[in-house]
C-alpha cells in the first residue's frame, strides 16, 4: 500500500502547484511605488477621508492587533500566538523603514483584499482578510488616508516563529484553496439598506466571524460556517453563537440588547467581558447608533440553528450541582441573585446568559476565577466589577459552582469537571 | 414584613439606578413587570472595586496570611496609580493585576489610588521565616545606612527615616511581608517589575546580592511599626540616584 501513500502525496504536492500557478499567475510581483499610484496625494490628504478613516479603523478595531502593551498605537511590534507558532503584527504607520511609509493604496488594497504583501507574498491569515476582502474600495482608501496620516513611529517587527510546514509561506496555496474567497460584499437586494449595511460590516471590516466561528485543525473556517461561536484558539475564551433566533446563542436577545452590549459593554442579557472587553471599549461603543442598529437587525436574521445534540453525562451531575448551590448561596447570590437575574445596569444575569451557557463552559469558569472590570465605556466610566475566585475556590468548588449557574433556572448547560478548571486556571492570561 | 422591606429596598435601588441609566431601567422593567428580589447594591467605589478588595482588604489592608497581595492603605495616591497604568502598560508584569487593570482609565485609577491612599487602619504583621542574626544585621546596615562601597543607597535615603514613604510617589516599606519585598526586588532584577526611565529601583535592586536581598527582606519585615506611619511630606528627601517616577528623565543606567 506504499505506492498509494506516495500517489497520493504526489497528487497533493500537484494541486499545490497548480493552484499557486492559478494564483501566483495573475498577480504582479512588483510593488505600486506611492509616486506612480492612481491615488493622488492631494486625495490621500482629504481631511474628510481621514476623519473617514479613522472611524472605519476603529469599527475594524485594527488598533487592537497592531498595537503592543504600553506601545504606541497602529505601531505593531508585538507577536500574535497562533497554534502553529508566533506571527508578528506589523507597523502599519507610515514609517518609511519599518512600516507603510513606501506602501502605495494599490499595496494596501492588495494586502486587504486579497491578502498579498507589498512584494506579492502570501500573508498569513492571523491578518483576517478571508473578512477583509468584503471591505468596499472607498472605504478601504479611507483607512488607507487615515494610516497615512498617523505620525511614524520605528518599530521593526518581531520574528516569525511558525513551525515547519506552516513556516513556509507558500504552504498558503493550499490553506487559501480552502479558506479564502476573494471578492468585495455583494449587497442582496431582497434586504433593507440597513440589513445590509450590517452584513457588511459584521462579515467585512468588523470580522466578527473570525473569533464566533470555530475553526479547524488547519486554523480555517470552512465557508459554510458563520457565525455559529467557537473557541477562541490560544485565548481560551469562547466566543459565542450569534444568532438571536432558536437554538441560537443570544437566543431571546432584542435588537436594544445588541446594541446596548455594543455601546456601553452592558445588556439586560449579559456583559462583555474577555476579548470582548477590549472590542467593546476601542471598537463598538464607538461606533455610531445607526451602524449598531444595523448590526443588530442583521444578526436578529441569522436562521435558526439545529438542536445541539445533548452530551451524556459522564458522571452524576446531581451532586455537583448541589454542592455548587451552596457556594452560589454564599459567595455569588449576593450579587447576581438567588434568581439568577443579576441587578440591571449593574452586575450580569446569569440566567440564560449566553455565555453562561455556551457549550465547553470555558467562559464561565474563567469569569469565576479571574473576576474583573465590566468594559469600561464613554456611559460607563465607573464599572462595577466582580472579585477574582481563584485564590479562594478549589477546582472543585469553582467546577461545583459553574455547573450549577449552568444547569439552574433556565439554563440547561452541561457540567463543568473539576480537571478542565485546572486546565483554565493555567490558561495564560493574555 | 422583611419581604416588604426588602422590596422596598429593591424599589429604592432600582431608583438610583434610574439615575445611572434611564434606559437601562426602562428595558429591565419591561422585560420583568413583577419586581424580583434582587439584591440592593450600594453605589459606592468600594461596592465597584470588589475585583480590588477581594486579595487587597476592604481598605487596602492586604492579606497578611498570604505575603503576597500587599498593603494598599495609606500609601501614596501617585504611587499607586502609578502601579496600575506600569500594569496596564506591561512595565509591571503580573497576569491577574494586569487583566484586572487592563481597560482602567487613568481618571478611574486615580480615583481608585485615592481610595486606597486615604485609608487608615491598623497594620498587621506577616509571618518571618527563621533569618539568622547576622543577615538581620546586615540588613538593618543596608536598609537605614546603605552600603556606600558597593554604591548601595539606603533604604531610608528615599523612602523616609521611618520608611512610611515619601509623598507624592514613593511607597511606605514598613508593614509589608517578608515574601512580597523579597519577590519584588528580585522581579526588578528579571525585569517582570519597571516604572518610568530612569528606573531607579531596578538599579538599586541590580547592586544587591541574593543574600542581601533576603537581609533587606527580613530587617524591613520585622522592623517595629513607628508611632505616625503616614508619608513623609513632599520634598523631605533628596534621593540619590535620578528617579523617573521623581521626574528626572533620562534612561536608566
Amino acid at each position: 500500500m506504499k505506492w498509494l501513500r506516495w500517489l497520493s502525496l504526489l497528487i497533493v504536492v500537484l494541486i499545490v502547484l497548480v493552484l499557486g500557478w492559478l494564483l501566483f499567475g495573475r498577480s504582479g510581483s512588483e510593488p505600486t511605488p506611492p509616486g506612480t499610484s492612481k491615488v493622488t496625494a492631494t486625495t490621500l490628504h482629504d481631511p474628510a477621508l481621514i476623519a473617514k478613516g479613522e472611524y472605519l479603523a476603529t469599527v475594524g478595531d485594527c488598533a487592537g492587533c497592531h498595537t503592543a502593551q504600553g506601545g504606541a498605537r497602529y505601531a505593531g511590534g508585538r507577536s500574535l500566538a497562533t497554534p502553529f507558532g508566533d506571527i508578528p503584527v506589523p507597523n502599519i504607520t507610515p514609517d518609511r523603514e519599518t512600516g507603510l511609509g513606501d506602501w502605495s493604496f494599490e499595496n494596501f488594497w492588495q494586502a486587504l483584499h486579497a491578502g498579498k504583501g507589498r512584494h506579492g507574498e502570501l500573508l498569513y491569515p492571523a491578518f483576517s482578510y478571508t473578512s477583509y476582502t468584503k471591505v468596499g474600495h472607498d472605504d478601504a482608501l479611507a483607512i488607507f488616508a487615515f494610516l497615512q496620516s498617523l505620525p511614524p513611529v520605528h518599530q521593526p517587527a518581531k520574528p516569525t516563529l511558525l513551525k515547519f510546514p506552516y513556516s513556509v509561506r507558500k504552504s498558503l496555496v493550499a490553506w487559501r484553496a480552502l479558506y479564502f474567497t476573494e471578492g468585495e460584499f455583494q449587497p442582496d437586494p431582497a434586504q433593507s439598506p440597513q440589513w445590509n449595511r450590517g452584513a457588511y460590516l459584521v462579515q467585512g471590516l468588523g470580522h466578527c466571524n473570525e473569533c464566533h466561528a470555530a475553526r479547524d485543525s488547519l486554523g480555517g473556517t470552512p465557508p459554510d460556517v458563520h457565525l455559529t461561536g467557537g473557541q477562541i484558539p490560544m485565548q481560551n475564551w469562547y466566543a459565542p453563537d450569534l444568532s438571536t433566533r432558536q437554538n441560537g446563542g443570544l437566543q431571546g436577545w432584542r435588537e436594544q440588547d445588541i446594541v446596548d452590549l455594543l455601546k456601553t459593554g452592558q445588556s439586560a442579557r449579559g456583559v462583555a467581558f474577555g476579548p470582548m472587553a477590549g472590542v467593546v471599549a476601542n471598537s463598538t461603543q464607538h461606533m455610531t447608533d445607526d451602524d449598531l442598529r444595523a448590526i443588530a437587525t442583521y444578526l436578529g436574521s441569522l436562521p435558526p440553528r439545529a438542536l445541539p445534540v445533548a452530551e451524556a453525562q459522564l458522571f452524576n451531575a446531581d451532586a455537583i450541582v448541589r454542592s455548587g448551590e451552596k457556594i452560589y448561596a454564599q459567595h455569588c447570590a449576593q450579587c447576581h441573585g438567588k434568581d439568577g437575574n443579576g441587578v440591571a445596569g449593574v452586575y450580569p444575569p446569569l440566567n440564560g446568559n449566553s455565555s453562561v451557557t455556551e457549550p465547553t463552559g470555558i467562559n464561565a469558569t474563567r469569569m469565576i476565577l479571574l473576576g474583573g472590570f465590566a468594559p469600561l465605556t464613554a456611559s460607563r466610566p465607573r464599572p462595577y466589577s466582580m472579585p477574582p475566585f481563584a485564590q479562594q475556590l478549589s477546582d472543585v468548588e469553582v467546577s461545583a459552582v459553574a455547573s450549577y449557574i449552568r444547569r439552574s433556572w433556565a439554563n440547561q448547560a452541561s457540567v463543568v469537571r473539576p480537571d478542565d478548571v485546572s486546565k483554565y486556571r493555567h490558561t495564560p492570561i493574555d | 414584613m422583611r419581604n416588604r422591606r426588602s422590596r422596598l429596598r429593591a424599589v429604592r435601588c432600582l431608583g438610583s439606578l434610574l439615575a445611572l441609566s434611564l434606559f437601562g431601567f426602562v428595558a429591565m422593567a419591561a422585560d420583568q413587570p413583577s419586581t424580583p428580589a434582587h439584591p440592593a447594591i450600594p453605589d459606592t467605589l468600594q461596592q465597584r472595586i470588589v475585583a480590588c478588595t477581594t486579595c487587597h482588604g476592604v481598605h487596602g489592608e492586604g492579606t497578611p496570611g498570604s505575603g503576597y497581595f500587599p498593603r494598599l492603605a495609606g500609601k501614596p495616591a501617585a504611587y499607586l496609580a502609578r502601579q496600575m497604568q506600569d500594569f496596564q502598560n506591561g512595565l509591571r508584569k503580573y497576569a491577574p493585576m494586569e487583566y484586572t487593570v487592563r481597560q482602567l482609565s487613568p481618571a478611574y485609577m486615580q480615583e481608585i489610588a485615592e481610595y486606597f491612599a486615604t485609608q487608615q487602619v491598623p497594620y498587621s504583621r506577616s509571618p518571618l521565616p527563621p533569618v539568622p542574626a547576622t543577615a538581620l544585621q546586615r540588613g538593618e546596615q543596608l536598609i537605614s545606612k546603605g552600603d556606600p562601597a558597593r554604591r548601595i543607597p539606603a533604604c531610608a535615603s528615599c523612602h523616609g527615616t521611618q520608611f512610611t514613604g515619601v509623598e507624592p510617589s514613593t511607597p511606605g516599606l514598613v508593614g509589608l511581608p517578608y515574601d512580597y519585598i523579597s519577590a519584588q526586588l528580585g522581579s526588578w532584577r528579571t525585569h517582570t517589575r519597571a516604572t518610568l526611565a530612569p528606573d531607579c529601583m531596578a538599579v538599586v535592586a541590580n547592586r544587591l546580592t541574593d543574600s542581601d536581598i533576603t537581609a533587606v527582606a527580613a530587617a524591613l519585615a520585622s522592623r517595629q511599626l513607628p508611632a505616625d506611619t503616614h508619608a513623609q511630606a513632599a520634598g523631605s528627601v533628596t534621593p540619590p540616584l535620578p528617579c523617573g517616577v521623581l521626574g528626572a528623565t533620562g534612561d536608566t543606567p
